[in-house]
């Protein structure tokens, strides 16, 4: 996994509370057995005017003006700002490859649904959560000024807006340190086998049916 | 000293490692896979060259992508195709036994598991998919995860994770004619809200649990996720070793004695408490039908569609709004006025025989009214299917109009052939209405099953009872 660097951008607004995956990426993309390639179907219904297909060329397909991902003022902006519940829904990962894939490397809402927040951290991607007060105040300052830009800072745990206004996030820590230096998981835990072995030797006097095997 | 709630229990029991932080490893006793989120899973086992840990804690069908009708000419969709035999090939090379896609036994992953004794009290499930809260119907820990998860749990029988919080929801009285436990739950989601349950692991308790079937159980479970918690749990009772008893992955003779007793076990202490607990007198029930682009947006089948200015905040006013302009709908339309152009019976949620049981009942003697343009019952696994056709469920259906299909997920999302075209409306027993889920610009109304029948047969949403 590719580790997280602290960066700058403008914040793209998308003002709805549960956005769901099939919002992020529609089912027909997930037939695709590649983990990238999701990045032009980000938000497909919402951002073209047609329907996609997976493996098409986005190029000339026509676009959707009034999504904020197709105007001119958000162009190559990395951080999504959303609202409560963001991520319900399926647990398809295939949206966090989306935006991933997009270059959204962080996502500001009010809350997560957990499987989708887990997710993220699986595809170094950062998701913040902040008070309804504070997420009220960013899409108040997009929507009276403009696109607004903000300082992620992973390390000291902070998203700076450009007015100054500094917004502190928590994050568990061994969530951060995997974000930080791009940790591939599976080898931590493997780290931990005599523990698993302990236990499966454990388990197996107490529940033996659980280790009888799935034969066909 | 306080007890333990079944939640608690199943956690302990799994726990293989705790960390200071919070963070715990937890075991892994089966892993339900499918064709849609497993093959970066083998891809990334393969970069690394790692072999699953235990491959025979694995149990495979394809069910995302397959076709509910001509199920001997293959999937004519190349890329579905390839998915489908990806996972062939992946449970081919890694040794996992794999329902293909001719077995009698293939289905939903989610029907499967607990037909085939798969599932069982005391366990911790994972499956690459949200429903997998479906199985703690039967005092199962399940839940779904992504990809990257489903590669670890391949790779160590393990994941990493955090404790949930306790929360209890107490269903109590008795369900009047013509509701079902689908009303149950939709109207809990209405209560909760979509992410009411986020961080919490859900229990179904009170009379009206006690007194459901496994197959009601497992429907209130499977939309746990829909009020946000990945869990759904119900304590175990005589009700769930009966059901088990007998299947083909069930523990045997001596083996089934000593599982029944633990199994038993695997409840929540009656002194335990709970960090959320809710009540809900269900003897009033009605019928209760989706409105909106959320399952949160809910209401019964003689209300009237919401007016935005009304919602608790201006969010959700601007939700409602947005919801109602999708959906081509105006706050206060009668819902029992709302005309349907395609029925959807089966899922995850409600493609079980008791399911189609009920669907039958209504349809039973009665013809699809004439504006219904398709309306499709999809068999939740071969299974199913089978036992249906021994009933004369599928003569009762196709003499009335309805279209008797193949085992598959289908119109739940729409990743094979069956969909809804743009505008269409959709009656339908799966358990999400999210813009586009049935296909591009199609509306969804979740239902019951008797409620789906009901609506074929009229034409329009209508109380099963004055059908």
């Amino acid at each position: 996994m590719e580790k997280f660097v602290n960066y700058n951008s403008v914040l793209i607004p998308i003002d709805r509370s549960n956005v769901d995956t099939d919002a992020l990426i529609p089912k027909q993309f997930l037939k695709s057995v590649e983990k990238s390639g999701f990045g032009d179907n980000l938000f497909d219904e919402w951002r073209y005017l047609d329907q996609g297909e997976p493996g098409q060329d986005c190029s000339g397909r026509p676009l959707n003006n009034d999504f904020v991902l197709n105007k001119k003022a958000y162009r190559g902006g990395r951080i999504l700002l959303a609202r409560e519940n963001f991520g319900c829904g399926s647990s398809r990962e295939h949206a966090v490859w989306a935006l991933r894939d997009f270059g959204i490397r962080t996502v500001i809402a009010g809350s997560y649904a957990d499987i989708f927040f887990n997710n993220c951290f699986k595809n170094g991607v950062l998701p913040i959560s902040l008070p309804g007060a504070d997420i009220d105040a960013l899409f108040a300052q997009d929507a009276e000024s403009g696109p607004c830009s903000m300082d992620i800072d992973l390390e000291r745990q902070t998203a700076t807006a450009e007015s100054g206004q500094v917004y502190r996030f928590e994050i568990d820590d061994f969530k951060k340190q995997c974000l930080l230096e791009g940790l591939d998981d599976i080898a931590l835990t493997l780290q931990h086998e005599g523990d698993i072995a302990t236990y499966e030797q454990r388990r197996m006097k107490e529940v033996p049916w659980l280790f009888e095997d799935l034969a066909s | 000293m306080t007890g333990k709630t079944l939640y608690d229990k199943l956690w302990e029991q799994h726990l293989v490692r705790a960390s200071e932080d919070g963070t715990a490893l937890i075991y892994i006793d089966l892993q339900l896979l499918h064709e849609v989120t497993s093959a970066q899973a083998f891809a990334g086992l393969r970069e690394a060259a790692r072999l699953p840990r235990r491959k025979t804690a694995n149990l495979a069908v394809a069910d995302h992508n397959v076709p509910t009708t001509e199920r001997n000419a293959g999937i004519s969709d190349p890329i579905a195709r390839l998915q489908v035999e990806t996972l062939d090939r992946n449970c081919a090379e890694f040794g996992i036994t794999e329902f293909a896609m001719s077995d009698p036994r293939q289905g939903i992953v989610h029907v499967v598991g607990p037909e085939q004794g798969a599932t069982q009290p005391g366990m911790t499930i994972v499956c690459g998919d949200s429903h997998t809260a479906t199985h703690g119907a039967l005092g199962a820990l399940a839940f779904g995860i992504g990809t990257s998860e489903v590669e670890h749990v391949l790779a160590t029988q393990c994941l990493v994770a955090r404790k949930m919080k306790n929360m209890r929801i107490n269903l109590n009285g008795t369900l009047p004619d013509g509701t079902f436990s689908k009303d149950m739950i939709l109207a809990v989601i209405g209560m909760i809200g979509t992410s009411g349950g986020t961080g919490y692991t859900i229990e179904f308790a009170g009379s009206a649990v006690r007194e459901a079937s496994m197959e009601a159980r497992m429907t209130l479970c499977n939309m746990a996720i829909e009020a946000g918690a990945r869990a759904g749990l119900v304590g175990v009772d005589e009700a769930t070793v009966t059901y088990l008893e007998g299947r083909p992955y069930s523990p045997k003779g001596d083996q089934f004695e000593r599982a029944r007793n633990f199994w038993l076990q695997m409840v929540t202490d009656p002194e335990a408490e709970f960090d959320k607990e809710y009540d809900l007198d269900i003897s009033v029930l009605r019928p209760q039908v989706t409105w909106g682009t959320s399952p949160e947006m809910v209401a019964s089948v003689d209300d009237a569609i919401p007016n935005p200015a009304d919602a608790p905040d201006q969010t959700r006013e601007r939700d409602w709004a947005r919801a109602l302009e999708y959906m081509n709908l105006s706050p206060g339309t009668r819902i029992n006025s709302i005309e349907l152009d395609k029925v959807f019976i089966g899922a995850c949620t409600n493609g079980r025989i008791e399911d189609l049981r009920a669907a039958a009942t209504v349809a039973s003697g009665r013809k699809v009214a004439q504006n219904i343009k398709q309306a499709l019952v999809v068999p939740g696994s071969g299974l199913v299917k089978v036992q249906a056709e021994a009933e004369g469920l599928d003569r009762i259906f196709t003499e009335a109009g309805f279209e008797w299909r193949e085992p598959g997920c289908s119109m739940c999302l729409a990743m094979n052939a069956d969909r809804l075209e743009p505008g269409e409306r959709c009656a339908a027993t799966s358990n999400r209405n999210f813009e586009g889920r049935q296909g591009y610009g199609g509306r969804t109304h979740l239902v019951s099953p008797s409620m789906a029948a009901a609506a074929a047969i009229a034409g329009h949403f209508v109380d099963p009872n004055q059908l």
